[in-house]
């Protein structure tokens, strides 16, 4: 069977679900909901297929089960928001057409992905930059004490998901050039391998600017993601652990010394620490998310309550889970699939890496390795920080859940991000196709 | 640069397997947990959603049902307060309280397992069962109006099923307006949200005594014509005792000092037993422990012997007077419902029933889904020593202390009981504990009441015993 034959098959799931999952909504809510509804998951149904379509003619050779994996997320998603609220679930579907513009837009415009080598500093630059954004006056806007987003009109957009892509290009540019040096060129000093000063110094300016993102957006979490995405792509460059562990020092060190010091991320670990405390409970901005959390996924157990039977709101419709179509949608997911279902959901993610850090080792060139392996990590390691939140291994923050959460920047930067691992392996293939 | 990203794939493997434990922890083994912690309200608010069901007094009448409230959600309202102890109230503002608490589960409808399992896969809106209970509010209202206003508790069951038919205390509450004056209601001296008949502790003065006399005869250390000195001055333990009013009734029987409370007689007794067979008899009744009524655990009290710091002394503790134990001073504190099961155990041939105010369960659609059958809990004593006890309470009602419980045609068995609260200001609690007919008991009955201004047992208590058992002997006949 053809790679892109596959592909369509793998959709097949992903359309059973939608279809169950949007049935099992609307007969549960049919008081509430319009039929009119009924027609976004035929909508989202139709826009992957023509996604196929599309990849059918312009990359046969890309591997077959990303696209079906991110479908499918994307299609839990949907139902997860339309039984939370089916405006939204509009708006989404509504954004997963904007979404795809920019995935075929990425395939068509950008031929060839390796041009970005060569823009690599601009990219660099527009990667911080966009990380700024959110804390220029007029357009910055402040949530639960950290600056994530930016507000145009009555659009709401959070740069970091697009920095994380420009951030991850930069940096496989920058190590495929010097990954030899700093391996060849290093001191050895009592067992620990030390690269020279010279080359080594960019790599501080990373993570100079991941604990300025600490200090200027204030989230621990995303920083988290974009150090530890950079670590990964180190570590696969140089194959060096020593690096690795100097630079979870430096960063755990760097969070430390600004946990303790900058307000609201010390507020965040503590609620994090002690979530039922009364005090930090009843306090706005407090540890009332966190706790709703755990008390949602208590009450979802081994399989759920159930596809629209969670306890979203209080009888006077006020909402008892916080950002319950974002941050949360992981809760919700446990809620009402329960542990089953919210393993069902991490499998698919972990498939998803594992096909992702296949196109690094089929790539042939060291930039499309790394660009890969640094898109993969990205993403696995966002999924951990926010289900890490969600489940309080880890300090909440708010970032999405890559596909699944609600949200436009999340959904294109994602596409895109799917867009550049498709070329990858679209190329990868056809050159060991070639010989 | 593939042996690196194998081992990356590795970390992340480990990484989402930290993330799946956790999610289990939260869901599975540390779920109950979250689900107990008083911040989680998703219960209460979940409940709201139910249509509980109704409950009902033995007649067939309301005391409690569901309305359409906000949204989708019910709220509970009482047609009739003279249940309120024993119906309690359940709101989502401030939790639930009697039946409605320890009946909850039948009341929202929760049934077996498998039931909630297919409404879970169904998504079936779940409808709440119908809670029968024994009560009898013909019964109930002839002891509220007997009490009239005092403080006190009535508290009446069937001998040989446990079924409780009045469970009378006053003051009551308005349970429709507990959502809006709960502070209030907690805050009042008379705490009318407690329910006198489990919780409160009385002394229980010599209505004791039928406990000693049970202890006494089916021990087989003593007889009915067992004699000794019954005046005033004995020393107990070491300080001497008198009878009520000093009165000296030189060598009596034990019939004799049950008839007319011989407090020197019993204490003798009390202390020729020893702290041990005391304890024994004690136990089996049921007292030390709370008792096992359908009805939630933190509304239920212990009847025993309390230290001044108000914890439950085991009656073979050092701090323990045997002898005015056995005459019901002491440090005793008893519960009205633990009276009231000492005259069912005599009443039912020495076998101690479980008191339940349930008897059915009712499914939406009328089925029975749960009979709540007598139960059994212990023999407490022969059935010969039962039938002596009988005799000699019977004597107490016809020619002893307790004649103003007398009714007409019918045998009662009884014992009275006079606690000094207050010698100075002439403060009692008078008690009376019966059962009718003495021969083949239908109805056993403990009734008190709380600082009494003046008064006896015989004087006080037995008028309100009488006219309950009255009404539950006879009321049925006559309308």
């Amino acid at each position: 069977m053809s790679a892109r034959n596959r592909e369509l098959f793998g959709l097949i799931p992903a359309a059973l679900l939608l279809t169950g999952g949007f049935a099992a909504v609307f007969i549960q809510q049919q008081n509430v909901l319009s039929d009119v509804s009924l027609t976004y998951g035929a909508i989202f149904l139709g826009l992957c297929l023509a996604a196929h379509v599309f990849l059918r003619f312009t990359l046969p050779n890309a591997d077959p089960y990303l696209f079906p994996l991110v479908a499918l997320l994307a299609c839990f998603g949907l139902v997860v928001i339309y039984r939370i609220d089916d405006t939204l679930a509009r708006e989404q579907a509504q954004w997963f057409v904007v979404g795809l513009i920019a995935f075929a837009a990425v395939i068509l415009f950008l031929r060839d992905y390796r041009v970005l080598e060569r823009y690599r500093y601009t990219i660099a630059f527009i990667g911080l930059g966009l990380l700024v954004l959110p804390r220029l006056p007029g357009i910055g806007a402040q949530v639960n004490g950290a600056y994530l987003g930016i507000k145009i009109g009555p659009v709401t957009f959070q740069p970091a998901e697009l920095a994380k892509i420009c951030l991850v290009i930069f940096v496989a540019s920058y190590l495929r050039d010097t990954r030899q040096v700093l391996v060849l060129g290093a001191r050895r000093f009592m067992g620990v391998t030390i690269p020279p000063l010279k080359h080594f110094g960019p790599l501080l300016v990373i993570w100079g600017a991941s604990m300025l993102m600490l200090v200027l957006i204030r989230d621990l979490g995303s920083s988290l993601m974009f150090f530890g995405g950079f670590l990964a792509m180190l570590y696969v460059a140089t194959n060096r652990v020593s690096f690795v562990l100097v630079g979870l020092i430096l960063f755990a060190l760097g969070a430390w010394f600004l946990g303790s010091h900058i307000g609201h991320v010390h507020d965040r670990v503590e609620t994090w620490l002690d979530p039922f405390r009364t005090t930090l409970y009843n306090k706005p901005g407090g540890s009332y998310q966190i706790a709703q959390s755990l008390f949602a996924q208590a009450d979802g157990g081994l399989i759920g309550t159930g596809f629209g039977q969670a306890l979203l709101s209080l009888p006077n419709g006020t909402p008892i889970l916080p950002a319950a179509h974002t941050d949360l949608i992981y809760a919700v997911i446990t809620n009402e699939l329960g542990l089953a279902g919210a393993c069902g959901v991490l499998l698919v993610y972990l498939l998803f890496t594992e096909r992702g850090f296949k196109i690094a080792t089929l790539a042939r060139d060291s930039f499309s390795s790394l660009l890969a392996t640094g898109l993969t990590a990205v993403l696995a390691l966002q999924v951990f920080v926010i289900v890490g939140g969600v489940t309080k291994v880890i300090p909440l923050t708010g970032v999405t859940l890559p596909f699944v959460s609600y949200g436009g920047s999340s959904i294109v930067a994602n596409f895109i991000l799917l867009a550049l691992l498709l070329q990858i392996s679209d190329r990868a293939r056809r050159d060991r196709a070639a010989g | 640069m593939n042996t690196p990203i194998t081992r990356l794939f590795g970390l992340v493997v480990l990484l989402f397997a930290v993330l799946v434990f956790a999610t289990s922890w939260w869901t599975e083994f540390g779920a109950q947990r979250l689900r107990d912690n008083p911040l989680n309200r998703r219960q209460l608010l979940e409940d709201a959603k139910v249509k509980r069901g109704r409950i009902l007094a033995d007649d067939g009448s309301v005391l409690a049902r569901s309305v359409k409230a906000q949204g989708d959600t019910y709220t509970r309202i009482y047609p009739s307060n003279s249940f309120s102890h024993e119906v309690g109230y359940s709101f989502t503002t401030l939790g639930r309280a009697g039946l409605e608490e320890s009946r909850n589960p039948a009341l929202t409808g929760q049934g077996g397992e498998v039931d909630t399992l297919i409404d879970q896969l169904s998504g079936r809106k779940k409808a709440g069962d119908d809670v029968v209970t024994n009560l009898d509010p013909a019964a109930q209202k002839v002891a509220l109006e007997q009490l009239a206003g005092r403080k006190g508790s009535v508290v009446a069951m069937e001998p040989g099923t446990g079924k409780v038919r009045v469970m009378a205390s006053v003051p009551g509450f308005d349970q429709n307006q507990v959502p809006k004056h709960f502070k209030q209601l907690n805050r009042d001296t008379d705490a009318p949200l407690l329910n006198r008949s489990t919780q409160a502790g009385y002394p229980p003065g010599s209505t004791f005594k039928v406990i000693t006399a049970t202890a006494a005869l089916d021990s087989g250390k003593f007889t009915q014509d067992s004699t000794l000195n019954g005046d005033s001055g004995v020393e107990i333990s070491g300080v001497p005792l008198a009878n009520d009013g000093g009165e000296d009734f030189g060598p009596i029987n034990m019939t004799d000092a049950l008839t007319h409370s011989v407090n020197t007689y019993w204490a003798q007794i009390g202390e020729k037993l020893g702290k041990a067979t005391m304890a024994k008899y004690m136990n089996l009744y049921g007292f030390d422990r709370k008792p096992p009524l359908d009805y939630p655990n933190p509304q239920k009290r212990a009847s025993g012997e309390y230290s001044k710091r108000g914890r439950l002394l085991p009656p073979t503790s050092n701090q323990v007077d045997v002898g005015r134990m056995a005459i019901g001073q002491d440090k005793l504190a008893v519960t009205p419902l633990q009276m009231a099961e000492v005259a069912a155990t005599i009443a039912n041939g020495g076998v101690r029933v479980k008191p339940r105010l349930t008897s059915k369960v009712v499914d939406p659609d009328g089925r029975t889904t749960q009979r709540i059958n007598p139960q059994d809990v212990t023999r407490v004593m022969k059935k010969s020593t039962a039938v002596q006890l009988a005799q000699m309470m019977s004597k107490v009602v016809q020619e002893g202390t307790g004649t103003a419980a007398a009714l007409e045609g019918i045998d009662v068995a009884g014992k009275t009981g006079t606690a000094e609260i207050d010698v100075a200001n002439n403060i009692t609690q008078p008690w009376f504990i019966a059962f009718a007919p003495a021969k083949n008991p239908r109805i056993a009955i403990a009734a008190t009441v709380e600082r009494s201004q003046g008064g006896f047992g015989g004087t006080v208590a037995a008028p309100i015993a009488k006219a309950v058992m009255e009404q539950l002997l006879q009321g049925g006949s006559q309308q």
